[in-house]
C-alpha cells in the first residue's frame, strides 16, 4: 500500500525560479524510501515542500489518499506526518524533558504516560531529562529529534539528512533505528548524503538530479547497479550543473 | 549615592517591563520597533480613564489603600488597561505591522513603527492635553529611611517595585513550567522549528503581542504612579527600553529583565557625576558600551 | 509681488538644503538598504561644526575660530562624517536593528549634549557667526537670491555625484548587498566596509546640508535638531521613492510645501485653542503619510526603474541545500 504519493512537483522559494521541476515519487507503507542525488538536486527542497515548508507551485501531494498540498507546517503532526529537520532539529535552550512535553502539549492527561514510555524506549535520554538539549552529543541530539517525532504517533516520517554531521557509528545506530520503526508500521521518507549506508537499509531508493526524477527502484538492484555504483558509491563523483 | 541607587532599581523595574514585550517582538518579527514605548503611554492613560470611571461607579473605590496613595479603582484600572493594551497592540499590528510584513520590507518595519509612535503619541497629546496629569491627587509624603545616608523612599514606590518583581516572578512561571512557556521559548530560539512541532506561528505573535502589551500597560502605570503621567512618556523612555534589550541581548527575556536594572542603575549613577540635563544620553552611552564590549548582549546569540 | 518671490526664494532654499539631506539619506537607506533613525545628529554635527569652525569668538563658547567660510562648510561636513564613523563602525556588522537603535541613539544624545553643554552653545544655541559676503551683498534680498543660488549649485552637484555613483562599479556593488549580502561576499567583497563606506558618504551629505541650513539662519539651537526633523527627511524620501535621487528631491518639495502649508493654515484658520496642538496635528499628519505610503505605495510616487541584478536571480540557488 502506498502512504504518500507526490506528483509532478514544482517547487521552489522564488515564485519563477524552480528548484523541483516536476518530482514524482511514492512512499510505500511501513517501508523505508531513500531519496538520494548530488548537491543542489532538490532533495531536501522536496522533503521541504510536502511538509509545507516550500510553497508548491505545481503538482499534488497525497497522503493516504487525501490531497495535502502545501499544508501548514503546524497542522502536518495532526495528519499524522512528523518531520525532522537536518539539523537545529531540538529546542537547545530547553531541557530534554521540556522539548518533549512542548510536542506532547496537546496531549492532556496523556502526555505524562507517552513522555515515559518515550523515555523507556531513549533511556539514554530519560538519564539526561533536565538537561539542556543543547548539551547533547550529535548522536543523542538525533534520538531527541526522533523521539519528538515519534511523540506525536506519527504514520509517516520525513527525514532530512539523519545522519549528517554525526560518527559513522552514531549514523548507523540512528538509521537503524529508523528502519525499525517500520516493524510498527510507520512510513519512513529520508534524504541522505550517506549513499551507502542508506542503500542497505532502504526499500526503495529515488536518484534526484537538478530538480528532476533521474532514477528509481528497489534499493538493492540500484546497489548493486553498476552505473549507479560508479557515480555515487566510491567512484568517480559527479557534479551536475 | 544610596538615593540614586534605590531610584536605579525602581526605575529599572519599569524599563524591565517594558523591554520584556519588546525583546520578544524585536526577535521573532526581526525589526526595532519604536513604537513599543508608546504601549507603555497607552496603558498609563487608559488606566487614568479606566480609574476615573471606577470612581464613578462605587464610591469605596477610589479610597487610597494606606499607606499608598494607590486607590483599589486604580488597582482594577491597572487589570483593565493591561488587557486594552494588550489589545491595542495586536490591532496595531493587524492594521500596519502585518501588512507591512506581508510586503516584505522587514526594514520597512523600522520605518512603519516609528510611523506609528508619531501617531500615537500625538493623539494621545489630543486628546489628554499637553499637560502632565496625576492618578491622584493626594500627596503621599516620602518617608524618611534613613538621615545618613540620606534615604527618602515613598510608600508607592516600594509598591511599584514589588509589583513589578511579581509580574516578572509570574512571567518566569509561566517560562519555565507550562507547555506555553516552553513555545514561547521555542518561537523564540527556532521559528521553523516551532512550526514543524505543531506550534501556529501567527497565534504566537498575537499572544506575544497581548503579553507584550500588557507588561508595557503594567509599566506605565507604575511609571505613572511613582512620577507622572505626560503624552512624551514614551519618547523618554523609548531609548532606555531599548539600551535594556541590548544589554540584556535580543530576543533574551531574561536578559530584558536584567538589561532594565541595569539601565535603571546605571542611568540613576550617571547623575553622581554627570548633571542630571545630560541623563537622556546615558542610554546611548550604555549602548556604546556594550556594542564595544559585547555586542550580542549579555544573554543573546549571535544572529545576522 | 516682491514679497511673494522673496518668500518663493526662502521656501526654494529651505527645500533645497533639505533636499540634499535627503540625498544624502538615499544614498544610505535607497542604495544600501542602511537605516538611519538619527539623521538630526549628521545633520546638526555638519550644522555645528559649520558654525563653530567659521564663527566669531563669544564670551565662555567653544570655537569661534574664524575660519574662511568654505573651509569651515567643509569642517562641519567632516564632523558629521566622524559622528558616522564612529556609530557605523559599531553597528554596521550587526543587525540592522542595532544601526537602527544606535542613530536613533545617537540623535537624542546630541541633542542632550547641546541642550546641556554652555561651551556648545547650550539651549540659546551658537551666535556670533557671520553670513559670508555679507558686506558685499548686504542681508536683504540680494543676498537670498545668491544664497540660493549657491544651494541649488551644491544640490546639482550632490545630485550628479550621486547619480555618477550609483552608475560606477561602486554602486552596482551597494545594489548588490542591499539585494543579497551573500552573493556580493561571494564576489570577494567585504560588505561591511562598503556599507560603512556609504554610510559615511550619506552622513558627510547630511551634514552639509546642516551646514548651509546653519549659514542660512546664521544660527543653530538645540530646537533645529529635534527628532521631527529626521521623521521629516524620511517622509520626504518615502514619498519620493526609495533609491531614486530625482524622486527624492521632488518628495522634498512636495512635502515641505505641505508642511509649510498646514502649518500656515492652521495658525491662520484654527481657533486660538487648538493652535497650541498645531505640531500635535502636523506630527499625526506625518506619521499618517509615512505608515500610509508603506501600506499603500511602498515604492513612492516616483519610483525607482527597476532593475533585475543576477544575484537576486541566484538567490534561490543559494538557499537550496
Amino acid at each position: 500500500m502506498t502512504a504518500l504519493v507526490a506528483r509532478n512537483i514544482v517547487a521552489g522559494y522564488v515564485p519563477d525560479l524552480p528548484i523541483l521541476k516536476g518530482v514524482s515519487l511514492s512512499a510505500e507503507a511501513a517501508r523505508v524510501t531513500v531519496i538520494i542525488g548530488p548537491n543542489g538536486a532538490g532533495k531536501s527542497t522536496l522533503i521541504k515542500a510536502i511538509a509545507g515548508l516550500v510553497p508548491v507551485s505545481g503538482g499534488m501531494v497525497h497522503l493516504n489518499g487525501a490531497e495535502i498540498t502545501n499544508p501548514r507546517p503546524d497542522r502536518m503532526g495532526a495528519l499524522g506526518v512528523a518531520y525532522v529537520p537536518q539539523s537545529d532539529n531540538i529546542f537547545r535552550s530547553l531541557t530534554i524533558r521540556q522539548n518533549l512535553d512542548l510536542v506532547l502539549r496537546n496531549a492532556g492527561k496523556d502526555a505524562a504516560a507517552r513522555r515515559e514510555a518515550l523515555f523507556t524506549r531513549f533511556p539514554a535520554l530519560a538519564d539526561k531529562q533536565s538537561e539542556k538539549a543543547g548539551a547533547l552529543s550529535g548522536g543523542q541530539r538525533q534520538f531527541l529529534a526522533v523521539a519528538m517525532a515519534l511523540a506525536i504517533n506519527p504514520s509517516v516520517i520525513l527525514m532530512d539528512e539523519p545522519s549528517a554531521g554525526l560518527s559513522p557509528k552514531a549514523a548507523q545506530e540512528v538509521l537503524e533505528y529508523a528502519k525499525s520503526l517500520t516493524e510498527q508500521g510507520v512510513t519512513i521518507l529520508l534524504v541522505e548524503q550517506n549513499v551507502k549506508q542508506a542503500l542497505r537499509l532502504a526499500d526503495h531508493c529515488y536518484i534526484l538530479a537538478d530538480g528532476r526524477n533521474q532514477v528509481d527502484g528497489a534499493a538493492q538492484d540500484l546497489l548493486n547497479d553498476p552505473v549507479v555504483g560508479q557515480i555515487y558509491l566510491g567512484g568517480k563523483r559527479v557534479t551536475h550543473a | 549615592m544610596i538615593q540614586n541607587l534605590v531610584d536605579g532599581v525602581l526605575v529599572g523595574s519599569i524599563l524591565s517591563l517594558g523591554a520584556i514585550g519588546l525583546t520578544m517582538a524585536m526577535h521573532m518579527l526581526r525589526f526595532a520597533n519604536f513604537s513599543h514605548a508608546e504601549l507603555l503611554s497607552i496603558g498609563a492613560y487608559a488606566a487614568l480613564v479606566f480609574d476615573g470611571l471606577f470612581g464613578a461607579i462605587h464610591p469605596a473605590l477610589p479610597e487610597a489603600i494606606p499607606p499608598l496613595s494607590l486607590t483599589w479603582s486604580l488597582t482594577l484600572a491597572l487589570l483593565l488597561s493591561m488587557a486594552l493594551t494588550g489589545l491595542s497592540a495586536v490591532a496595531v499590528d493587524k492594521l500596519v505591522f502585518k501588512r507591512v510584513r506581508a510586503k516584505g520590507g522587514e526594514l520597512s518595519m523600522v520605518f512603519a513603527s516609528f510611523g506609528v509612535a508619531m501617531i500615537i503619541r500625538n493623539i494621545l497629546g489630543l486628546i489628554f492635553g499637553l499637560n502632565p496629569k496625576l492618578y491622584s491627587q493626594d500627596i503621599v509624603f516620602a518617608i524618611v529611611v534613613s538621615r545618613d545616608p540620606f534615604l527618602l523612599i515613598k510608600p508607592d514606590q516600594v509598591f511599584t517595585l514589588v509589583a513589578a518583581l511579581l509580574i516578572m516572578f509570574i512571567l518566569h512561571l509561566v517560562l519555565s513550567r507550562t507547555t506555553f512557556g516552553y513555545s514561547l521559548r521555542a518561537v523564540a530560539e527556532n521559528p521553523t522549528l516551532a512550526q514543524v512541532s505543531g506550534i501556529n506561528l501567527n497565534r504566537m505573535i498575537v499572544l506575544i503581542w497581548l503579553i507584550g502589551g500588557g507588561l508595557a500597560a503594567a509599566a506605565g502605570v507604575f511609571y505613572g504612579l511613582t512620577n507622572q503621567i505626560n503624552p512624551v512618556l514614551g519618547r523618554d523612555l523609548v531609548l532606555p527600553i531599548f539600551a535594556a534589550t541590548i544589554v540584556g541581548g535580543i530576543g533574551s527575556i531574561y536578559g530584558a529583565v536584567l538589561g532594565g536594572f541595569l539601565v535603571g542603575l546605571a542611568s540613576n549613577l550617571a547623575l553622581v557625576i554627570l548633571p542630571s540635563g545630560y541623563s537622556p544620553a546615558v542610554p546611548f552611552l550604555i549602548i556604546l558600551a556594550v556594542l564595544i564590549l559585547r555586542p550580542h548582549g549579555l544573554f543573546g546569540e549571535e544572529r545576522t | 509681488m516682491i514679497g511673494i518671490i522673496s518668500y518663493l526664494v526662502f521656501f526654494a532654499t529651505v527645500a533645497s538644503i533639505l533636499s540634499i539631506a535627503v540625498l544624502g539619506l538615499n544614498l544610505q537607506w535607497g542604495n544600501t538598504g542602511l537605516f538611519n533613525g538619527g539623521v538630526v545628529a549628521f545633520f546638526g554635527a555638519g550644522a555645528y561644526g559649520t558654525l563653530i569652525l567659521g564663527g566669531t569668538p563669544q564670551a565662555g563658547q567653544l570655537g569661534g575660530f574664524g575660519l574662511p567660510y568654505l573651509l569651515a562648510l567643509l569642517g562641519g561636513m567632516t564632523c558629521a562624517g566622524l559622528v558616522a564613523w564612529i556609530v557605523g563602525l559599531l553597528t554596521i556588522r550587526l543587525r540592522h536593528d542595532y544601526l537602527a537603535i544606535a542613530t536613533f541613539g545617537v540623535a537624542v544624545a546630541f541633542e542632550t549634549v547641546m541642550r546641556n553643554t554652555d561651551a556648545l552653545g547650550g539651549a540659546q544655541g551658537i551666535r556670533g557667526f557671520e553670513r559670508p559676503l555679507r558686506e558685499t551683498l548686504g542681508n536683504g534680498f540680494t543676498y537670498n537670491l545668491a544664497f540660493f543660488v549657491f544651494v541649488l549649485i551644491l544640490l546639482i552637484a550632490t545630485y550628479l555625484f550621486l547619480e555618477r555613483l550609483i552608475q560606477s562599479p561602486f554602486g552596482r556593488l551597494l545594489r548588490a548587498i542591499r539585494e543579497d549580502e551573500t552573493a556580493a561576499q561571494s564576489l570577494g567583497k567585504s560588505p561591511s566596509r562598503v556599507r560603512l563606506t556609504s554610510f559615511v558618504a550619506g552622513s558627510v551629505i547630511m551634514g552639509l546640508a546642516g551646514g548651509l541650513y546653519a549659514t542660512f539662519y546664521a544660527f543653530i539651537s538645540p530646537q533645529d535638531v529635534l527628532p521631527i526633523l529626521t521623521f521629516q527627511i524620511w517622509a520626504m524620501l518615502i514619498v519620493g521613492g526609495a533609491g531614486n535621487n530625482k524622486g527624492a528631491v521632488m518628495g522634498t518639495f512636495l512635502i515641505w510645501a505641505a508642511w509649510t502649508a498646514s502649518g500656515w493654515a492652521l495658525s491662520r484658520f484654527a481657533p486660538l485653542e487648538v493652535q497650541l496642538y498645531t505640531g500635535s496635528i502636523q506630527f499625526v499628519l506625518i506619521g499618517f503619510v509615512i505608515v500610509g505610503m508603506l501600506l499603500w505605495r511602498p515604492q513612492g510616487l516616483f519610483p525607482e526603474k527597476l532593475v533585475v541584478s543576477q544575484s537576486a536571480k541566484n538567490k534561490s540557488r543559494l538557499s537550496n541545500t
